[in-house]
């Protein structure tokens, strides 16, 4: 079982990664549980989602606290969370960032990935250009750096739980696929 | 069709695939997205029901009376508050032997105000005359209302499936749902022997005299002993087609164990996680979780848990001044049949995580302590 933790902050769209992301890696054939941190959210407060992906049913009904890898939706909450609190040694970090993953330095135990789905989210006229929605960018970056779910998979899950602008997204998918940096 | 859904709109699509005629009932956070759901599928002409607004928990609850007494399938959902404020027409649709089917999202009574997961809520109504069922997937609150709907239309009482806050309501989920050619064939129209119908006029909850009342809880009382082998049996029939088993209790590898825990709701689910862990310990513990509380399955319980050395309860809820309520519910259909120590535990309270090691933890303190213990706080902070 992959268990996954998105960071984001109220409104940003954390808790809808979570479900893009539980949609694509059932498309590809997983089961999946997605839910968001049941705490009291506002608007710009740092938020926190799950995602479980596996192989069989999931039964496990408490949140994620040693997650595989964590998702940073706003690179700004790396000053106010503790993003790898629990993450488990050779984890990953994957930060909608425009640094390069040199930039951050969270020690040897963990793989740090950037991608700059706030541009390209921009680009592909997702959201408005301040409250860009950066949740499908971040998901086709994942694709590229788990390889837990193909990309074709992303868009079929685009298509299943994005209501609008499926092709921009699906294009943002794609272009942080191919964008995806690694230290 | 498997598809990825919310426990939350997995209740609305067992309403909407039950064919439910009326639906009246009143937003609390969390079940608010279920009735959403719904009056959007009205609205869209997806469902031929009718959509009632209503003013209050209590007149939901009254309007579903009124429309299960002229025959229609009535449904509604609540929470925590939404259904204490219920609780008077509670008693009415139990004693009229209407055959609604209600989803409580289990939420913890305020205050201090909590929109999170507990049981008091529902086991408050415990005594109201509805079948109760705690759902513990998605899978299982779809599929629980539509054979709520089968089986409260037999035995003519209402059904209650409650499931936790957040950790099920706002949890996405894959869950398989059935088609509706195969949900038809399952479930026939309702068509009761007597309703408010204007061409033929009877009286309904007319004035009951000592000479008379008493045999009206005779008569409620033979229905849900009844609705023990009807929930078997319609459980069976929906296996048949779909090939997933629903029974008043659900045990997991207590066949050989020495220690059994006694669970239910979303907890059961961890718990059958935490049991494999134990058993790769070499821990001999099994898992029986309650599906269904009333009617009560005393004698399935004891089918399970017969030759068990030990017992442990884990409650999400707390009659204060006593104990959890499934610990006391078990202990009474122990006491005359076996005598088995049974240490009883309470956890998650207001939603607090119960996590895979605090159910080992139990396991192992109830493992190590051969004395009975009629109530024990898991992880209190004071």
């Amino acid at each position: 079982m992959i268990e996954i933790r998105m960071h984001g902050r109220g409104g940003q769209g954390a808790v809808k990664a979570s479900f893009v992301l539980a949609e694509a890696a059932f498309q590809g054939g997983k089961y999946v549980q997605a839910f968001p941190r049941f705490g009291v959210e506002r608007r710009g407060a740092p938020v926190e989602a799950f995602t479980r992906i596996d192989d069989k049913p999931v039964q496990i009904r408490s949140q994620i606290y040693n997650p595989d890898g964590v998702i940073v939706l706003d690179p700004t909450l790396i000053e106010v969370v503790d993003v790898t609190k629990g993450l488990k040694k050779g984890g990953w970090i994957l930060i909608n960032s425009d640094k390069k993953p040199e930039f951050y330095d969270f020690g040897d135990d963990y793989k740090v990935y950037t991608v700059d789905a706030t541009e390209i989210a921009v680009q592909n006229r997702l959201g408005s250009r301040t409250a860009p929605i950066v949740n499908t960018a971040i998901v086709g970056a994942f694709a590229k750096l788990t390889g837990i779910v193909k990309i074709d998979a992303v868009f079929k899950g685009i298509d299943n739980s994005i209501p609008r602008s499926q092709e921009a997204n699906k294009r943002a998918a794609k272009q942080a696929y191919d964008a995806i940096a690694s230290r | 069709m498997k598809k990825t859904m919310m426990g939350n709109f997995a209740a609305s699509w067992g309403a909407q695939l039950s064919r439910v005629q009326v639906i009246a009932a009143y937003p609390i956070t969390p079940q608010t997205l279920i009735v959403e759901k719904l009056s959007e599928i009205v609205a869209d002409g997806e469902l031929d029901a009718k959509f009632i607004k209503v003013e209050s928990e209590h007149s939901a609850m009254a309007a579903c009376i009124g429309a299960s007494a002229t025959g229609a399938r009535a449904y509604t959902a609540t929470s925590a508050q939404g259904l204490a404020l219920m609780h008077e027409m509670l008693h009415w649709a139990g004693l009229a032997r209407l055959p609604i089917v209600m989803t409580n999202v289990n939420r913890a009574m305020a205050p201090g105000w909590s929109i999170w997961a507990d049981q008091n809520d529902s086991l408050s109504q415990r005594d109201t005359g509805w079948m109760q069922i705690y759902a513990s997937s998605a899978q299982d609150i779809l599929d629980s209302t539509i054979i709520g709907y089968k089986v409260s239309e037999q035995v003519l009482l209402p059904t209650l499936i409650s499931f936790d806050a957040f950790f099920l309501s706002h949890t996405v989920e894959v869950v398989d749902m059935p088609d509706i050619e195969l949900v038809d064939k399952y479930l026939p129209p309702y068509n009761p022997e007597y309703k408010l119908d204007v061409k033929d006029p009877r009286s309904f909850g007319a004035l009951t005299a000592e000479e008379y009342y008493y045999e009206f809880r005779y008569k409620m009382q033979e229905a849900m002993d009844k609705a023990v082998d009807v929930i078997k049996e319609a459980g069976k029939e929906y296996e048949k087609l779909t090939g997933r088993a629903y029974k008043l209790v659900h045990p997991y590898r207590c066949e050989d164990a020495d220690l059994i825990l006694v669970t239910s709701g979303t907890i059961a689910e961890t718990t059958n996680v935490a049991v494999d862990e134990l058993r790769a310990e070499g821990k001999k513990v099994g898992n029986l979780r309650i599906r269904v509380i009333r009617p009560y399955p005393k004698k399935e319980i004891l089918e399970v848990i017969k030759g068990v050395k030990k017992l442990a309860v884990i409650d999400r809820n707390i009659s204060p001044g006593y104990s959890g309520i499934f610990s006391q519910e078990l202990k009474s259909a122990l006491y005359n049949e076996v005598n088995i120590p049974v240490r009883s535990y309470i956890a998650g309270l207001g939603g607090r995580d119960v996590k895979i090691q605090d159910i080992k933890d139990m396991a192992n303190d109830a493992l190590k302590n051969d004395s009975p213990n009629d109530l024990i706080w898991k992880g209190v902070k004071l």
